[in-house]
């Protein structure tokens, strides 16, 4: 490891320790722990078989900061969370720079049972419960960047809904960087559904224009039996930012985890989304879109684990990739020897829309078990000049056509979103950003 | 389904049919590796000095390289100061007629049914017969010649065209390439050489049978065939070894140039020694395989049925240089009992309009481990490249397992890439059916095996398809779940 790659975090890992002097001991030793781990194995370069195609180096090892959330412009900021909020009926958690801003977060009626704060007043109020699962299910031991996030390990969003218990109002977690130098956030998510609940999550993360940011974001999810939880994220980061994430998933019998990714902003972004599947019955469905243009990377990391028998598993990510763009997909189906009756099915598909984009595509399936069924399909190509044709024979712009065919290509995932205004935002979104009228 | 475990059961217990050695006296130069061997073996083999200099230069290489643990397969570690390096049949004087080569040899070919009095008489088939190291009878010579055609072991070429051995030599696998093609390049032995010359049609079937007899001594095949602007060639290489129970190391590189309108078809069958039910012996074989394409049009297509060795690790490749240029990869991999295979292959698309075709079909049963590797590159100017994958794997037994890691980069919008893996065990109702009329259970697995391999058999030459079919029935013998 470099020493000044080193030394950009150090100082910063030194003053946080300076401020939270008054932390229990535990979570001081766990950031401990992050921090020995973290410049032990340094941040990963394209050497690493898991960073083959994503070389992340030059962006880390930038002089980020740990930002204080006082320090700005409410206007900006208020303006943006009007923006990133969907609906006025969510739930809202909004944090500033990864720290949890009670000023702009609005959480109504809760059912019976159901907390929601921050994982900072969750540490001091349910110490017993954060302490045996923080760093539990995301272990920190092979990844440079969740030991980076658990030795800066502060704030982030607490959810726990006890058995049975169903909350209808989607949960928003607004993830916000606003800086002048480069700040870096290290938001960490706790989430637990108890037997037979559900809950609709949806994480949000944008920046003030112009701002300059590392978000390493670390979300733990741990799901009981037949519980059900949709989760979206919506990765809208500024332009110069450098967004890594992984989230660990833990399913329980009878459980049905539905995750929708969609990628748009940041100059760099890594999405790790990991899922074990360790019981049976269990349905598991990831959903991904990302659509990288100008010069902007990003990388897509799925891992499916069928543990036991009789668990299904659903895989679409899609990828349009514009200009100078890089894409990256990594899917992996793990079956482990048991898991007999196992059916996975994975598919990624990558339009390519520019000579100069790129896309490298790995998708890989691990079976230790016979009775199964599993597939996994990779398709790499343009737009298909037959349905352009078609399109321009009946009158349509060439343009016009093309975009109809990309919005179409894309349109798949968004489907898939069970929550209007989230699908509503995406669909605007698609359509705006290719120049075509609000449906 | 507990006859089927029965005789799953038989099945793993299986022992090798070709499990036999040959005694004759074997010229071996004593275990380990430094550059003082390299030497020997270049000195022993009367090589010119830029060969020995190639050789010393990989050697040196070698040192500094680690030798790579990405593969998905575990085996204990080579002690590469162990093996040995050079074994050559003793009895090593010029022959004329088959009436000279050592009686012993013969009776080894008639062993494994490929009689060398009767290769004359076999309808269109060419045998350079490798045992060990040495080439030691080569047939169906003159016919070739008449055409032009230069087909004679490694070491005769260097003899007789150094030119060609020379401009040839390490252009497509550079003696850096990994860990065990400069190993390769240091210490090989033998092999073979091929030279179609431009506007030919190689008018037989050219094939070689490779053969690891000596105990302890690694095999370093190197294998050369060029096919000039305009020509044909179809090459066969089919292996089997006897039964030994420490594992014994191959690492063969094989270089394949194929110029403009050229075509060459490589077609493996190879059966080597799996080890024993437990794992123990076997073949760890550690093979680098790549064509070039150098002329447009041209075309290279790798056929490899692989049902043997405790190992297989290979990827035959395809640099897909010239416009217009094609590439397959056909491949049928078995692994039973505790055989690991790592293999598949590598389309790098270069030029314009390049195609390549992959069609890989793995089987594991018992405790076989089998893993498709493959990387698809479409790089920046193969405007129009395509490209279609298929990788199936059929599992037998639930202690197996079936791995797939394809890899694809494309850099180039105009291409088109499509790639498609299924995993599935033998269906109940597909064997049922079958019982139902009449069928034994393991015919009727032989059947679908077949059936779900036939893509790949196609490919092969008739001969060639006739023992894969016979190969892979033996070597499932049993094994039904």
């Amino acid at each position: 490891m470099l020493t000044t790659e080193a030394a950009t975090f150090e100082d910063e890992f030194t003053l946080q320790g300076e401020r939270t002097a008054s932390d229990p001991p535990w979570l001081r030793d766990l950031r401990t722990r992050g921090w020995e781990r973290f410049t032990q194995l340094g941040l990963p370069t394209t050497r690493e078989e898991e960073w083959r195609f994503t070389n992340v180096a030059p962006l880390a090892s930038r002089p980020f900061t740990l930002a204080a959330s006082d320090q700005l412009d409410t206007a900006d900021i208020e303006g943006l969370i009007e923006q990133a909020s969907l609906d006025g009926g969510f739930h809202r958690l909004v944090y500033v720079n990864g720290r949890y801003s009670q000023q702009w977060s609005r959480i109504d009626e809760l059912p019976h049972g159901v907390i929601l704060q921050s994982l900072a007043e969750s540490t001091r109020e349910r110490q017993g419960f954060v302490q045996a699962r923080l760093g539990r299910l995301a272990a920190a031991q092979h990844s440079a960047f969740t030991s980076l996030n658990e030795a800066f390990v502060d704030d982030g969003a607490f959810v726990f809904v006890p058995d049975d218990v169903r909350i209808d109002r989607p949960i928003q977690l607004i993830f916000l960087s606003a800086s002048g130098p480069p700040v870096m956030c290290h938001p960490r998510n706790l989430v637990y559904l108890g037997n037979n609940s559900r809950a609709t999550i949806v994480e949000s993360y944008l920046g003030v224009p112009g701002s300059y940011s590392l978000t390493n974001a670390v979300s733990e999810i741990e799901m009981a039996d037949s519980a059900e939880l949709d989760h979206y994220k919506l990765q809208h980061e500024q332009p110069r930012a450098l967004h890594v994430a992984k989230t660990q998933v833990q399913q329980q019998s009878l459980s049905r985890f539905r995750s929708h990714y969609f990628s748009f902003g940041s100059e760099l972004s890594r999405n790790e989304l990991n899922c074990v599947l360790d019981g049976q019955q269990i349905e598991c469905i990831l959903n991904g879109l990302y659509m990288p243009d100008g010069n902007q990377h990003m990388d897509c990391r799925t891992r499916i684990d069928h543990a036991k028998p009789n668990c299904n598993s659903f895989e679409l990510y899609k990828g349009v990739l514009d200009d100078q763009a890089k894409g990256v997909f990594n899917g992996k189906i793990h079956v482990h020897p048991d898991a007999q009756k196992t059916d996975a099915k994975q598919s990624n598909q990558a339009l390519l829309l520019s000579d100069d984009a790129v896309i490298d595509t790995k998708p890989e399936l691990e079976i230790y078990a016979d009775d199964v069924r599993c597939t996994h399909g990779a398709t790499v190509g343009e737009l298909d000049e037959q349905a352009l044709y078609y399109l321009r024979s009946r009158g349509i712009p060439s343009e016009l056509a093309r975009t109809m065919l990309i919005f179409a290509f894309a349109n798949d995932v968004v489907q898939g979103v069970e929550v209007p205004a989230v699908r509503q935002h995406l669909e605007s979104l698609l359509l705006a950003d290719r120049g075509l009228p609000n449906v | 389904m507990s006859t089927d475990n029965a005789l799953l059961k038989e099945y793993s217990q299986r022992e090798y049919e070709h499990g036999f050695v040959t005694a004759i006296e074997t010229d071996s130069i004593p275990p380990g590796l430094n550059e003082d061997v390299v030497r020997l073996i270049s000195e022993k083999k009367g090589e010119p000095d830029w060969l020995l200099q190639w050789r010393l230069k990989a050697y040196r290489h070698w040192l500094t390289l680690e030798e790579p643990s990405w593969q998905n397969v575990t085996y204990p570690p080579v002690n590469y100061q162990d093996a040995v390096y050079y074994s050559a049949p003793k009895q090593q004087a010029q022959l004329e007629s088959l009436d000279q080569v050592d009686p012993a040899i013969l009776e080894t070919y008639e062993k494994l049914g490929i009689p060398l009095e009767e290769q004359k008489a076999l309808a269109g088939v060419a045998v350079d017969a490798v045992f060990d190291s040495v080439s030691v009878a080569t047939t169906f010579k003159e016919t070739l010649e008449k055409h032009g055609v230069i087909f004679c072991s490694f070491s005769d070429a260097v003899q007789n065209h150094p030119e060609l051995v020379k401009k040839y030599l390490g252009s497509v696998v550079p003696y850096s390439d990994n860990f065990f093609a400069t190993l390769n390049s240091a210490v090989f032995s033998d092999g073979s050489f091929c030279y179609i010359p431009a506007g030919v049609r190689c008018p037989l079937e050219l094939s070689t049978y490779f053969r690891i007899n000596a105990q302890n001594t690694g095999q370093f095949e190197r294998t050369l065939i060029i096919a000039e602007a305009g020509s044909y060639v179809s090459y066969l290489e089919g292996c089997t070894a006897p039964k030994r129970d420490e594992n014994q190391l191959h690492a063969a590189v094989v270089e394949l140039v194929a110029m403009e309108d050229a075509q060459i078809k490589y077609s493996t069958v190879q059966n080597w020694y799996p080890g024993d039910a437990e794992g123990r012996g076997g073949i760890y074989n550690f093979v680098t395989k790549r064509g070039a394409c150098r002329g447009n049009n041209s075309k290279i297509s790798w056929t490899q049925v692989e049902t043997g060795s405790a190992i297989t690790w290979k990827y035959p490749s395809v640099i897909l240089q010239g416009d217009d240029s094609v590439g397959e990869f056909y491949s049928v991999a078995l692994t039973a009992n505790r055989q690991q295979a790592d293999t598949g292959t590598k389309m790098v698309h270069l030029g314009k309009n390049t195609k390549s075709t992959i069609i890989s079909k793995g089987i594991s049963a018992g405790r076989g481990q089998n893993s498709y590797r493959g990387l698809v590159k479409i790089q920046k100017g193969a405007t129009n490249a395509r490209n279609f994958s298929q990788c199936d794997s059929l599992l037998i037994g639930d202690r197996c397992g079936a791995h797939t890691f394809p890899y694809i980069e494309v850099r180039n919008t105009t291409s088109k890439v499509e790639h498609e893996a299924s995993t599935s065990k033998v269906g109940e109702d597909q064997i049922y059916y079958c019982r139902q009329r009449g069928l034994p259970t393991e015919d009727a697995v032989n059947m679908i095996v077949n059936g779900f391999c036939k893509e790949v058999y196609k490919e092969l030459p008739l001969e060639f398809a006739v023992e894969a079919r016979k190969l892979l029935s033996v070597s499932l013998e049993g094994s039904v779940g």
